[in-house]
């Protein structure tokens, strides 16, 4: 087809891209079929696909949109605790697991995206520091919130409690005999079903970059590069800049809470300290050492970054000394010219080519 | 010779005065009364009137520090106005916002070059069309047949806009690796893109050499020729100004002090005494 010759550079990276996570996919696989990886790889596996996809949303945020925002696990948080509660109080009404993991992820999906929307409104009036300092503190709140939440469900349906001040136990639910309870304030979400599948993971990690890479290369990618290039332009030429902040911030808030649903439903017992500061910082790292706006970059580092620490869990000791290096070889390759060039011969990166074009 | 220029020896041009000969008798599309915006104490623009032509090509000149830019900023509603009304074709823009007043047809470049730099030369002409070519976020995900309709007619378009300067060839380079000329041609181009019947120029030829603004004068006129729009640029090259301009404004401490062809413009004492009275250039 002439569209295949005429592909511009950006359309052979996300093709690239798929299939890079299709072949590891594969390779993976057929690893843990014929049993070269051992369970405690296998187990890192969902938790890896997590982190890829929240890395991938940040990056809409940070690295298209330019705004920095310290609350993604926040989101996360919300995505992983409403997504329990579809899948344990659906347990009944859909016994096949697959089916009921898409329901949980929607539904974490769909949430994260409404927090989104109440966050972002006010939020994305701001601009740099401040909006940062109000993520890190909705971050934060929302951790808390979770923390004071006691879910349970029966026979009638969702019963929820808010513990504020701290008097409530489970017993003030009044579940009726053989209901379940599915949060326990700050004891968390306990006796979860561990229904998230890697084939899951890949799948959400699928979706993610479709929705991600589409995004970026249509008109609405544009708005929103636009604003982050520059904004007054941007309003000079007729962007609607509050409506093109949302649209991304949103969309990076519902593929985290996506990604929150199938972490959530990895674990049997999940406590919402778990998405602390620590969780959207670290996040953060996967998206800045994989490049702003770069997305097979975030996918790259939320994985080396995530595996190695757990990797080098055999030389306990040295564990963090290993990750801060690697850390900071990481930074200083990717900023020395030298080590630019050198790159640039194996790897023809996009300046180049772009001008030959 | 006294800094301040001095009310007196303003000489009254009625405002109609600067319209060429052809676009009498049509509306205009530009009609300013009264406009003024003070900051703070700081009366920035005051009772500035100013009325521009169908097709015509209006210069709006002065020392520095006059308010010109600050003229283009209440037009494009960066600033609202504190008195005065500003009619775009005849449609108040009382309370309209930035991308409103767009929408209505005033596009602008910046005079410090504003692009999109980390972007490709076509995207950002791509973003002046985001309101010509318009489809849902949702349609652009889900690759939905009227993206790849409006894609393909936005990349079109966008050639052929690049075409006006030669820069078709351009088309994939980053607009921040561009040379500084093709910057500012770039940024008139996605001014162009928004479908504008009012193009404001914030000195187009800063930094371009003679033969460099030769082209661009040649440029500006092909632009009206080819869409039919009134341009008002703000220029500091005299040579660009009296030989495309077809009325010019001059502004001196936020007040219009002359009006009128470049004949008559140069002739005026008021605009000599407001350029040599306070600098060798004129």
């Amino acid at each position: 087809m002439n569209k295949l010759n005429n592909m511009k550079k950006s359309t052979k990276v996300d093709f690239a891209t798929y299939l890079g996570v299709i072949i590891a996919f594969i390779v993976i696989t057929v690893l843990m079929n014929n049993g070269t990886l051992g369970r405690k790889q296998v187990g890192l596996l969902v938790p890896a696909c997590c982190y890829v996809v929240m890395a991938v949303s940040l990056n809409l945020t940070v690295g298209i949109l330019g705004e920095l925002s310290l609350g993604h696990a926040g989101f996360m948080s919300v995505g992983a605790f409403s997504g329990v509660i579809a899948a344990m109080s659906l347990a009944e009404a859909i016994p096949f697991e697959p089916l009921r993991l898409a329901i949980a992820m929607v539904a974490g999906a769909v949430c994260a995206g409404i927090a989104g929307v109440i966050v972002g409104v006010p939020v994305l009036r701001l601009r740099g520091d401040y909006l940062a300092i109000v993520t890190l503190a909705f971050g934060e709140i929302i951790k808390d919130l979770i923390n004071c939440l006691i879910v349970g469900h029966d026979s009638e349906g969702l019963h929820i409690i808010f513990n504020f001040k701290g008097l409530k136990t489970v017993d003030d639910l009044g579940l009726l005999p053989g209901g379940n309870v599915i949060i326990k304030g700050a004891q968390g979400a306990t006796g979860t079903d561990t229904i998230a599948s890697f084939t899951a993971g890949v799948v959400l990690i699928l979706i993610t970059l479709f929705v991600v890479l589409n995004l970026i290369h249509s008109r609405t990618g544009r708005a929103v590069m636009a604003i982050r290039d520059n904004r007054i332009a941007a309003e000079s030429v007729g962007i609607n800049i509050t409506k093109y902040k949302l649209i991304a911030f949103v969309t990076s808030a519902t593929l985290a809470g996506a990604a929150g649903a199938l972490y959530g439903l990895n674990y049997s017992s999940l406590q919402a300290t778990k998405f602390n500061f620590n969780t959207s910082i670290l996040v953060l790292v996967f998206v800045v050492l994989g490049g702003l706006g770069n997305i097979w970059g975030s996918i790259v580092a939320a994985i080396v970054l995530y595996v190695l620490p757990e990797a080098l869990r055999s030389v306990a000791d040295l564990r963090m000394l290993v990750y801060a290096i690697v850390l900071i070889l990481v930074m200083l390759a990717t900023n020395s010219p030298k080590m630019k060039a050198v790159l640039s011969r194996v790897i023809p990166r996009k300046k180049g080519d772009e001008v030959n074009e | 010779m006294s800094k301040k220029f001095e009310k007196p020896n303003m000489v009254p041009v009625p405002s109609h005065s600067i319209i060429p000969d052809r676009d009498v008798g049509k509306s205009p599309i530009l009609e300013c009364n009264h406009l003024g915006i003070d900051f703070g104490g700081l009366r920035a623009v005051d009772d500035f009137n100013l009325t521009v032509g169908r097709t015509e090509i209006a210069g709006l000149i002065g020392p520095n520090g006059a308010g010109k830019t600050t003229v283009f900023n209440l037009l494009t509603k960066v600033y609202q106005p504190t008195r005065g009304t500003i009619l775009l074709d005849g449609i108040d823009t009382a309370g309209k916002s930035t991308i409103q007043i767009n929408r209505m047809g005033i596009a602008r470049t910046f005079q410090n070059i504003r692009l999109f730099s980390n972007l490709t030369v076509e995207d950002n002409v791509k973003i002046g069309l985001h309101n010509q070519e318009v489809y849902s976020t949702f349609s652009g995900i889900f690759r939905l047949p009227k993206y790849w309709k409006k894609e393909k007619v936005a990349h079109e378009r966008a050639l052929e806009l690049l075409s006006i300067f030669d820069m078709q060839d351009m088309a994939a380079m980053k607009a921040g690796s561009l040379p500084y000329g093709a910057q500012r041609r770039l940024e008139i181009v996605r001014a162009l893109a928004t479908n504008p019947s009012l193009l404001l120029l914030d000195e187009p030829a800063a930094g371009m050499n003679p033969s460099e603004t030769a082209e661009l004068m040649e440029n500006i006129v092909k632009i009206r020729d080819m869409f039919q729009i009134a341009v008002l640029l703000i220029e500091h090259d005299m040579s660009l100004v009296m030989s495309i301009c077809e009325g010019i404004c001059v502004l001196n401490f936020g007040q219009v002090i002359a009006k009128g062809t470049a004949e008559e413009i140069q002739a005026n004492p008021a605009v000599i005494e407001a350029y040599l009275g306070k600098k060798k250039e004129a």
